[in-house]
């Protein structure tokens, strides 16, 4: 470990400091005479000081602004080109990436694909670049903050002359016959009344105001890496549910991955009406008003226990409606989607054949199929298969593709005073055909089916957003401490018949200088903004 | 509320008329063959003039928002004629807060015929007061979308302060890449005006042609789409037959890439636009015979380089907060209600998400390595560029969530 340096003023310094962190003079040989570095008060900082181990040069990479700011620029450039073709999430239609890119947009659109740009931001280098970008702002933030709050805890009020010649705003002032004590005071009474907080040592002044501004971007930085764990933790099992459900009206489903049923009791679609605007526009039941599911939430209190029937309980009853998601106890259930007039169950009227007598009629719900169905005292009809989604095999076979209703198929057999013996036919949607392929002894004749709507929810908990939205929060806070305040210093200092001047502010020049001007003003110096700085600032 | 909507009219009419006599008023008072001999005091009193018509069109505008507001039951925010007429605003008012501070009236020549343009071009698009689709019914859209155009308000004035720095600085005589940017910059915004005077003509003119296309629906299937173009077709639809007798024909027709049943009309204007700025560009340099920038740099000379470039940085500073709040925080907050997730990588999401970047880019440039001065201008013009890129490009080209127009 290298010694600390001492300054003339007897102050001991951490190696690498520019300045005295006491007396502010120049420390290091290539600072004397020139304007100064003031952005880190000339402190010592870890990046600055040590270049040895792998571990300084890490610790050097993601403390150096400029790399942060090139992978800035990076992800910057990255995500312009994630926006270029539609990323595979938001493809209009169903089709794989592979076919969808290539016909949308010709070779370009392959050569996007090739290079996985179509899952850009779930892609491991992006993902590499933000933390790049978090690891940076932890170790930046770190490599500054101490210095400087070292630097500003042990700073003094009496500088060395060498430190208020370097500063930008600086100015030597004639202060032959004057009062020394009286022209002290008098300045601090002045900086006392544009509100700076005043401190004096001997004939030296320091008035400094906003220095809680100087944490604002440390505090930015912090509230930037809270959201970013934020976001990390959504990675967690358990932290984060993306789901979606379909329920029909009527209906109660269970929800995806969870001990929750949710019911569709009804689903509303609106329009706007011509009249519900003010000025005459031709968009009568065009443009949707609303979209809205009464949906109740029930909990399944059999939950536990495998193998049980659900036993449900009612725990939330709530207009889901875009905009407004049904919340309870973390779980949101937001509306997403919508089809309408979705077949329910098939209306059929049974007719004798032969005398066209009418027999009754049944309802097959294509839901929960009946087993059998009572018609009258005389007639009977059984369910003896449901295929919903009815379609043939390779070997011709009869098969059902999924267990949705959209192709459905019934076996039946009718039993009646014609057919005591039962008569098996096939319902398919708007047809059918008994089994030994001869005209029917009871027909079955196609009334107006049920139709219901089918509203498609989405299914959230996400454990993390507190956190991501507190991790916003501070960081909003430390962006106002930064932009909003001003960290503004002020040195007087009476010294051989001459009265020093100096200034420094982390932003705002043009603010600091009106106020030392009026300062100096009311104290019987006349000089102008542009005065004081003696000469070019550096570039 | 047909003559509510008309007073609402009138009001946006009379902002606009108080803007162009705010803007020429400031020019007034910072240009001139006197103007060297002026005495500060003089140019402040000439510049509270400009000021005051600035502030009178500015509450006109403010009275237009609120009477459409009240008839349209939502924040007038809401479809591309709205935003781009309350970004004018906010760019007003940003301007309104830093003059304050500073004071100096050709902040006022720099910002203010930018609001005349953003309001102009808000103008070219459909302004019924339409119904809100159920995604926007939010008291969000009130909030994410004000503070969000404010933000983007106080980043117009830092751009303003940015170009005026170049303009400032730069050698009239100088033949680098930067003088070439500058007056590239230049033409540029004749192409914006070009493009703003052309719809307008054609409009009073009421231009129109109608085109039948075939049109490829994202479902793949082929139909046969209507395709009115309010300009002179140059290029007309891939395929497509005018069906307008005794106008003009399309020189050729669009090239296959361009997607969409609009794609050729907007490449249409797009062109008329161009070669419209072009051409006033072309006779501006001949009326002056030098460099657009060289005589626009002129005016500026009077002006502390280091002042101006502390303005633009200011602008930005106080924007940046504004826009993280707006743009990033409520929007994310927004997105949570509406889509249930609060960042889902839309394309205008993304947008805002590089426009912070870019100015976070730039805060860090120039507060810890020192780039002030002609880079950092050069940064808070591009940023600017950015913004309306998001804005105009994303919503109209890029589709995606919201693409509201």
């Amino acid at each position: 470990m290298l010694d600390n340096v001492k300054c003339e003023c007897g102050h001991s310094n951490p190696v690498g400091t520019m300045l005295c962190e006491s007396c502010g003079a120049p420390l290091a040989s290539e600072v004397a005479g020139k304007k100064v570095d003031m952005r880190y008060e000339g402190a010592a900082r870890r990046s600055q000081t040590y270049h040895k181990t792998i571990v300084d040069r890490i610790w050097n990479f993601f403390s150096s602004v400029r790399n942060a700011v090139i992978m800035i620029v990076l992800t910057l450039i990255a995500s312009a080109i994630g926006t270029v073709f539609p990323q595979e999430r938001y493809i209009p239609v169903p089709k794989p990436a592979e076919q969808y890119y290539p016909e949308a947009y010709g070779t370009l659109g392959l050569i996007y694909y090739r290079l996985g740009f179509h899952n850009l931001y779930s892609s491991w280098w992006f993902i590499a670049l933000m933390l790049g970008i978090g690891i940076s702002l932890v170790v930046c933030s770190l490599d500054r903050v101490v210095p400087l709050y070292r630097a500003l805890k042990t700073q003094r009020v009496k500088r060395d002359k060498r430190f208020l010649q370097i500063q930008k705003v600086s100015v030597e002032l004639n202060a032959e016959g004057k009062e020394v004590e009286q022209l002290t005071a008098s300045l601090e009474e002045a900086l006392k009344k544009k509100r700076y907080h005043v401190r004096r040592e001997e004939n030296a002044l320091l008035g400094e105001k906003g220095r809680f501004s100087r944490w604002g971007p440390y505090i930015n930085h912090i509230g930037l890496i809270i959201f970013l764990i934020g976001c990390l933790m959504r990675l967690i099992p358990g932290f984060y549910l993306d789901q979606y459900v379909w329920v029909r009206e009527g209906q109660t489903v269970p929800v995806p991955e969870t001990n929750y049923y949710v019911k569709n009791e009804q689903f509303i679609k609106e329009y706007y009406q011509d009249d519900e605007f003010p000025e005459k526009l031709d968009v009568n039941g065009v443009i949707v008003k609303e979209y809205k599911t009464k949906a109740v939430l029930y909990e399944n209190e059999n939950a536990e226990i495998p193998g049980s029937e659900p036993k449900l309980k009612q725990v939330a009853k709530h207009d889901i409606e875009v905009n407004h998601p049904l919340k309870y106890e973390g779980l949101l259930l937001y509306q997403a989607g919508e089809q309408e007039n979705q077949l329910q169950a098939l209306n059929l009227n049974l007719v004798d054949t032969a005398t066209k007598e009418p027999l009754g009629s049944v309802k097959l719900d294509l839901l929960s199929p009946p087993k059998e169905i009572k018609v009258n005292d005389n007639v009977k009809v059984q369910v003896l298969q449901y295929f919903p989604d009815f379609a043939l095999d390779d070997m011709k076979q009869p098969i059902t593709k999924s267990t949705e209703p959209n192709n459905p198929a019934f076996i039946v057999n009718t039993i009646s005073p014609k057919t005591p013996n039962g008569e098996k036919q096939w319902i398919f949607l708007g047809d059918t055909l008994t089994a030994d392929g001869k005209d029917p002894k009871v027909t079955y004749a196609f009334a107006k089916p049920d139709l219901v709507d089918m509203s498609g929810l989405m299914v959230r908990k996400d454990a993390s957003l507190p956190i991501i939205f507190f991790g916003a929060g501070v960081s909003m806070l430390g962006l106002v401490m930064g932009f909003y305040w001003q960290h503004r210093r002020i040195w007087f200092q009476v010294e051989e018949e001459k009265l020093l001047v100096a200034a420094h502010t982390n932003k705002n020049w043009f603010g600091i200088k009106n106020e030392v001007v009026k300062i100096l003003e009311a104290n019987g110096y006349h000089i102008s903004a542009a005065q004081l700085e003696k000469e070019a600032k550096q570039s | 509320m047909n003559s509510l909507i008309g007073l609402s009219n009138t009001m946006l009419t009379i902002a606009f008329i108080f803007y162009c006599v705010a803007t020429i008023l400031f020019f007034v008072a910072v240009t001139g063959k006197s103007f060297r001999n002026r005495t500060p005091e003089e140019q402040g009193r000439r510049g509270r003039f400009a000021y005051a018509a600035a502030v009178i069109g500015f509450l006109a505008h403010a009275v237009f928002i609120g009477i459409r507001w009240y008839v349209g039951g939502h924040i007038p925010t809401s479809n591309m004629f709205e935003f781009m007429q309350f970004l004018g605003f906010a760019m007003t008012l940003a301007f309104l807060g830093i003059y304050l501070i500073y004071r100096i009236p050709l902040i006022g020549a720099f910002v203010m015929p930018f609001s005349v343009l953003i309001v102009s071009y808000a103008a070219v698009f459909p302004r019924e007061i339409t119904p809100l689709i159920p995604a926007l019914q939010s008291y969000w859209l009130q909030i994410h979308v004000t503070t969000a155009a404010l933000g983007e308000g106080a980043f117009a004035v830092g751009f303003a302060g940015g170009l005026m720095y170049l303009l400032r600085t730069l050698d009239p005589n100088e033949k680098s890449k930067s003088a070439s940017w500058l007056e590239f910059v230049m033409w540029v915004i004749c192409t914006l005006v070009a493009f703003i005077v052309l719809v307008f003509s054609f409009q009073l003119a009421g231009y129109q042609a109608t085109f039948k296309a075939p049109f490829q629906m994202s479902t793949g299937q082929v139909v046969d789409s209507q395709v009115k173009y309010h300009m002179p077709a140059i290029v007309g639809p891939k395929g497509g037959t005018l069906e307008t007798t005794d106008k003009m024909k399309p020189w050729f027709e669009a090239p296959g890439f361009m997607k969409g049943n609009q794609a050729a009309r907007k490449f249409n204007t797009l062109i008329w636009s161009v070669a419209g700025g072009t051409l006033l560009y072309g006779a501006a340099r001949l009326a002056l015979r030098r460099r657009i920038s060289g005589v626009v740099g002129r005016w500026v000379q009077d002006l502390e380089p280091d002042l101006v470039d502390e303005i633009s940085y200011r602008a930005i500073a106080i924007g940046f907060p504004i826009f993280t709040l707006g743009a990033l925080i409520f929007a994310m907050i927004w997105a949570h209600e509406a889509w249930g997730r609060f960042w889902g990588w839309d394309p205008k999401e993304v947008w805002a998400l590089i426009t912070w970047l870019f100015y976070s880019a730039y805060l860090h440039l120039r507060l810890s390595r020192g780039w002030q001065g002609k880079r950092s201008a050069w940064m808070a013009v591009i940023g600017f560029i950015i913004v309306m890129f998001n804005l105009v490009f994303v919503n109209l080209v890029i589709s995606g969530l919201h693409s509201y127009a």
